[in-house]
């Protein structure tokens, strides 16, 4: 039953790309949609192939990778303090809150041109963005997940004679890590989705910088290289974040497979 | 250190005073006495029940001698001292078990002594040693989530022993169980007892349970709450599940029973827990 299940999910992929094949060698022109100017699939493999061969990938995907580990990482450093100083203390939350939901309304793109005007460089700004991507997400789900701990189990370590600090990493910590981790895998999809528009819009390198250039140099074929390069990436971090968040909490699995 | 080390061992530990207390709950338009002027004794080493009804404020009187709520009036002391907050001194077991989900069964039971800064080596022996009292061999690499409710009130219990506190406190700590596991654990607590004698106070509305465990039962009316009568029991001990048939508890059952009979329309109060919220 399993193997033909995965046959049939195989044939599924494989005939949209026949589809997509015989869409754009046939110039096909469906009146909403054209294929005039979309590269098959044959072209798209010999531009990746091409393009891993090259240097040039290295130095796209590194600095894309580079930009998200800064701008990521410090999201996910200050939005986990700032989310247990206002889940765990009120004045903290008067102070900082109201002006957190202020900003959070405002999508992280629409910080793009005056983050320029702020940075010195573009490099900065673009580190901006994806660290305000990330950040309200993991702020948000921090703040979500301290203010909801068990308050019976943080009674029954007072009880046991647990001191303010040993319940905060004993109790408050692990009790709101599986939020904690929500809030940095969501961060990670959007910080992601930002730093590709920031680049297309002011980089020079980067992944989403040689997406938008290949457009405008007429490489349709590396537009889809582009698009698949910054998908794989995409999915990559999140598998390090699901297996790094499930390492983290082996009691999670316990009750699954219980 | 809030362990006593240097306490006179020919002096008894576990002495409860409670003096014309009233506890206040709720905040501000809602609140309301769940406790008022009480006063009882407990004497070290007694095993006493408090018996009454949903909401009459015996749940709310244990929280006030764990030190998870403040009283508003009267004194409250355990050996002769006050109680100013929860302490290892006065363990708690609450009635849906409260261990940490992602400690394993035996670092759940170590984590006193970790509060109290033993080393590793010692607390984990000490733990191992404490659950095989509580039958639970062979469980220490378990998750809470990965035993019944019976095995986790079983390590709730070797968690609070383990401190050797002056008081045991129970909330209705079998009440989540289904009727054979309660039986099995009422049994098993006195086994516990026997061999870790500590004075207890356990609360309950089930009357079987109250006489079949308790050396003495206090039984309250509803709300507010007031003694309405001080009852020694004669069992001894040990005490077999056969108990309950002897003809001293059935008519001990029946006199406690009509103490607790409320007016056909008495309004039926939401039960109180001993951190003060009411549950839905």
């Amino acid at each position: 039953m399993k193997v033909i299940r995965c046959l049939i999910r195989g044939c599924s992929v494989l005939s949209c790309v026949a589809l997509w094949q015989l869409a754009s060698s046939l110039h096909a022109n469906l009146g909403v949609i054209t294929f005039r100017n979309v590269p098959p699939p044959t072209e798209v493999v010999e531009s990746a192939l091409a393009l891993l061969k090259s240097p040039k990938l290295l130095a796209h995907v590194g600095s894309s990778l580079w930009r998200v580990f800064a701008g990521y990482g410090a999201a996910a450093v200050a939005g986990v303090a700032f989310g247990f100083a206002i889940g765990r203390s009120r004045a903290a939350g008067d102070l900082l809150l109201p002006p957190l939901e202020l900003l959070r309304p405002i999508p992280a793109v629409a910080w793009i041109p005056l983050s320029i005007l702020i940075f010195p460089s573009s490099e900065l700004s673009m580190i901006f963005i994806t660290f305000i991507g990330a950040l309200f997400p993991i702020i948000l789900n921090t703040i979500h997940g301290v203010a909801n701990v068990d308050r019976r189990l943080v009674a029954s370590a007072r009880s046991l004679g647990g001191t303010s600090t040993a319940i905060l990493f004993e109790v408050v910590l692990p009790a709101a890590a599986p939020s904690i981790v929500t809030g940095l895998a969501i961060g990670m999809g959007t910080s992601w989705f930002c730093l590709v528009t920031a680049e297309m819009i002011s980089g020079q390198f980067g992944i989403g910088y040689y997406t938008w250039e290949a457009y405008t140099l007429q490489n349709y074929a590396d537009i889809i290289v582009g698009m698949l390069i910054i998908g794989v990436l995409g999915m990559g971090s999140s598998w390090l974040l699901t297996t790094f968040g499930q390492a983290l909490m082996p009691w999670r699995r316990a009750v699954e497979t219980r | 250190m809030n362990i006593r080390v240097a306490d006179d061992l020919t002096h008894a530990v576990g002495c409860i005073d409670v003096t014309h207390v009233s506890i206040s709950l709720g905040e501000e338009a809602e609140a309301f006495e769940a406790v008022s002027d009480l006063s009882f004794a407990v004497t070290p080493g007694e095993f006493v029940c408090i018996l009454g009804p949903s909401g009459c404020g015996k749940s709310t009187l244990l929280g006030a001698v764990a030190g998870h709520l403040k009283i508003g009036g009267g004194q409250l002391t355990v050996d002769g001292k006050p109680v100013l907050g929860p302490s290892p001194d006065r363990g708690i077991v609450f009635q849906q078990h409260t261990l940490f989900p992602w400690k394993r069964v035996r670092d759940n039971v170590a984590f006193g002594p970790k509060m109290r800064g033993v080393g590793k080596q010692e607390r984990r022996r000490a733990a191992d040693q404490i659950l095989q009292l509580v039958g639970l061999s062979g469980f220490e690499h378990f998750y809470p989530s990965q035993l019944s409710g019976g095995m986790q009130q079983r390590v709730e219990i070797a968690r609070v022993l383990i401190n050797r506190p002056r008081v045991l406190l129970m909330d209705e700590p079998f009440g989540a169980l289904d009727a054979q596991t309660r039986n099995m654990m009422q049994e098993v607590l006195l086994d516990i007892w026997t061999e870790i004698p500590t004075t207890t106070v356990f609360v309950t509305h089930d009357i079987d349970e109250a006489l079949f465990l308790a050396d003495r039962i206090v039984v309250m009316s509803a709300r507010p709450g007031r003694i309405v009568e001080d009852l020694r029991l004669p069992f001894a001990r040990p005490r077999v599940s056969d108990l309950v048939t002897d003809v001293e508890f059935v008519r001990l059952k029946r006199h406690v029973r009509g103490l607790l009979r409320q007016p056909e329309k008495a309004p039926q109060l939401a039960r109180l827990d001993p951190l003060g919220v009411q549950e839905a």
